[in-house]
């Protein structure tokens, strides 16, 4: 008899006011008993919706059955055979809009908590499992990966699981990408990232830091140098700014350097780590998505009395997890919506005040959501020493500028067939936020399969 | 994992020395006026450093750095033999290198460096090359005989006068413009104050000056956005569309003002290190 509880099992979590001044992670993780308990509220119902909202095809009711039977083993056995990094996406995934938005629970009560049990089944592996010995036939087939993501690692892994020779190439000189410049370590903790990655370099796969494709070495010289096929995982990393009157006033920060000095170079143990970060009393973030929600959490923690989050459109157009949202607002973060910034003002170089315009819903607009218009006269400004521009990144230039023949389109992203992930240069693949834009983990990671298996099925048989 | 050997140090000044990497990604393919990123240690800054000179035979890259805060003197204290962390590039665009008559390079202190591969490629290409080499005192003065080896012209100045003309480089340029003498381009590298005062002078002729601007900078790829300077009233990002740019666009206050944002955190750095950095200077404070 399915447990019939409406309520998700609750996972522990730091409380508000105590995490709010570390960069521990935040929730802890089901014990063995909640996840066994959590996993007896799904129905193992026949036409399994949950799968189909997966972008990477986990058997979800199959693991949730081994995890109720106590069998962790036996889940992440089930779990890796389609996902090479449960431990990631249990933590960062949008469940709700995937897996858990389809779970015929959520029609009445919560859904299966099926981000928490993969996030513990990936956990109890990575403290009790053992390693099972490799059998992998080598094929002296030479794969190169740009750029060690998620995108990146999940193709690398998948191809030298197939044989492949696979070497990554990353231009940091840490790898793991987004994940490990981008989201804090309260999120998703960097020791996690560097044991997903170990785990790929297990595998066999070689990982280059410190070379810039593009710069350091091209796509043609790679195809010179034998690799038989190229996979383009680079990411989106440019920044966008609004255009608007100030933005480069010491203070403000694009959301990517705030995270990076924090993330990557460690700023938040400054000075022990020499890389600084700077943050006045209040800050205000722009833009609510998960890297607003990352920077605004980050700057509470750094420090910040009074953090907002200010976003021309209004709750239900929020873009980020509703995980983090939560987290924010409990954490003290203050929502400004349907506001927009139009100029920041300075003092001697520095930001002194961000004026802001409200904002009202009109008719929907090409994305589908309610257009945001400015409410006439009702212009008003908020004192802030620091400003965190944070509406989103366009794919990084280096590739496109320096691969001829390789499509893309207007803003930048690389073209691919979306079936095969193929570039239009022969022997080029390409997936993550360089194809779509600034998108998710998971989608990114499908990218990544998707592309290994076509590069398998292109070079097996040449 | 691979590392990064210092093959040769040399001490150039008392603040200003020159290392030679060993760096085959990086010497295989840069060019003048490209730079490189290197951390000293797992916990290190990234310190973005111009090319000074580079040798594809024996795959080194030869850099030259002064010492101003924590994380150069971190550099310092290495030696030939040891190895840095990380060491990674060629980043930014190489310099557009054109042809012409006569160019002048303006160098202040450590911008000899970066100046120098990028005037000894113009002078193999035929272009009649002068060079105005600035520094604070004689010491400071940096590669003047090397320039020599290809310069038509070496004028020097020093604030104190202990060696060349005393004044600044600004005033041998205006004197050569007075002169009447045609000048094709300047390319003006040294401390910002330095390269916003060349750009003064040659601006009312219109006399092209490109410089190479040092903002301060992480990833040095694009990805973080902090290096960014207002050219020609757009915002540019030194790391990619640079660190050439057209001077006479270039908005140096701002440039000016960006560079002392974390003033106060490179003295705290320096002050709550200041006993470890003792003991790694063997005692010298």
């Amino acid at each position: 008899m399915p447990n019939m509880s409406l309520e998700k099992v609750k996972m522990p979590e730091q409380e508000p006011n105590v995490r709010n001044k570390n960069f521990e992670e935040v929730s802890l993780g089901y014990t063995r008993d909640q996840a066994m308990e959590e996993a007896t509220r799904c129905l193992n119902c026949k036409h399994q919706p949950c799968k189909q909202g997966c972008p990477v095809g986990v058997p979800i009711p199959e693991f949730i059955a081994e995890v109720a039977k106590g069998n962790f083993e036996e889940a992440y056995e089930i779990i890796t055979k389609e996902n090479a990094l449960p431990a990631i996406c249990g933590r960062v995934c949008p469940q709700e809009n995937q897996c858990e938005g389809k779970c015929v629970r959520g029609i009445k009560g919560e859904s299966v908590g099926i981000g928490r049990l993969e996030r513990f089944v990936a956990d109890y592996h990575r403290e009790h499992g053992t390693k099972k010995p490799l059998d992998i036939q080598k094929n002296g087939k030479k794969v190169a990966v740009v750029g060690s993501g998620p995108a990146g690692i999940t193709c690398a892994g998948e191809l030298a699981k197939k044989g492949y020779d696979v070497t990554v190439f990353e231009a940091l000189h840490k790898t793991g990408g987004v994940l490990s410049y981008g989201i804090p370590e309260f999120r998703l903790p960097k020791a996690l990232v560097q044991s997903e990655v170990d785990g790929v370099a297990e595998l066999g796969v070689d990982f280059e830091t410190n070379v810039v494709v593009g710069r350091s070495i091209t796509i043609d010289e790679l195809q010179e140098q034998g690799y038989e096929a190229i996979f383009v995982g680079s990411g989106a990393g440019l920044p966008r700014f609004q255009n608007i009157p100030g933005e480069n006033l010491n203070g403000v920060y694009a959301a990517n350097e705030f995270l990076t000095r924090v993330n990557l170079m460690k700023g938040y143990q400054f000075p022990e780590h020499p890389t600084p970060v700077k943050i006045s009393d209040t800050v205000c973030v722009i833009g609510a998505g998960n890297v607003a929600m990352d920077a605004a959490r980050t700057a509470k923690r750094l420090g910040a009395k009074d953090v907002y989050i200010v976003y021309r459109r209004g709750a239900e157009e929020v873009p980020a997890r509703a995980e983090e949202v939560h987290h924010a607002k409990e954490e003290g973060i203050i929502f400004k919506l349907l506001t927009n910034p139009v100029k920041i003002e300075g003092e001697d170089g520095w930001v002194k005040s961000m004026e802001c315009v409200e904002m009202e819903l009109g008719e929907p607009d090409e994305s589908g959501r309610r257009r945001p218009v400015v409410k006439e006269g009702s212009n008003f400004t908020i004192e802030t020493g620091t400003v965190i521009v944070s509406i989103g990144q366009s794919p990084n230039p280096l590739i496109r500028q320096t691969t001829p023949g390789l499509e893309t389109q207007k803003w930048g992203g690389i073209i691919v067939d979306e079936d095969s992930m193929k570039t239009s240069k022969d022997g080029v693949y390409a997936g993550g936020d360089v194809v779509t834009g600034a998108a998710t983990v998971i989608l990114a990671m499908g990218a990544g399969k998707k592309a290994a298996q076509a590069i398998d099925k292109a070079l097996k048989n040449k | 994992m691979r590392m990064y050997k210092i093959i040769r140090k040399e001490k150039l000044n008392d603040v200003v020395e020159l290392m030679e990497i060993h760096a085959p990604f990086v010497a295989r393919k840069c060019e003048p006026g490209q730079f490189i990123i290197l951390r000293v240690n797992e916990d290190g800054e990234r310190i973005p450093l111009t090319i000074a000179d580079f040798d594809r035979e024996k795959e080194t890259i030869t850099i030259i750095y002064q010492i101003v805060g924590y994380s150069t003197q971190e550099l310092s204290n290495l030696n030939e033999g040891d190895e840095l962390t990380d060491f990674v590039g060629p980043l930014g665009e190489p310099t557009q290198l054109h042809q012409s008559k006569h160019v002048v390079g303006v160098a202040g202190g450590v911008g000899s460096a970066p100046l120098y591969p990028q005037l000894r490629a113009l002078a193999q290409m035929g272009v009649d090359v002068d060079v105005i080499i600035g520094g604070r005192e004689a010491q400071y003065v940096l590669w003047a005989d090397e320039f020599k080896k290809f310069c038509k012209n070496v004028y020097i100045t020093t604030d104190d006068g202990s060696l060349g003309r005393k004044g600044f480089v600004t005033q041998v340029l205006s004197d050569m413009i007075d002169k009447g003498e045609v000048i094709d381009e300047v390319i003006a590298i040294g401390p910002v104050p330095m390269m916003k005062a060349v750009v003064g002078v040659t601006k009312p002729h219109n006399i092209k000056t490109s410089v190479s601007l040092n903002p301060i900078m992480i990833d040095g790829t694009g990805m973080c956005g902090c290096c960014r300077v207002s050219v020609d009233g757009k915002i540019k990002f030194a790391c990619v569309d640079g660190p050439d740019f057209d001077g006479l666009q270039v908005d140096f206050d701002e440039l000016m003002t960006r560079q002392r944002m974390f003033k106060e955190e490179e003295h705290e750095v320096v002050e709550k290190n200041a006993n470890r950095m003792c003991n790694l200077m063997g005692g010298v404070k």
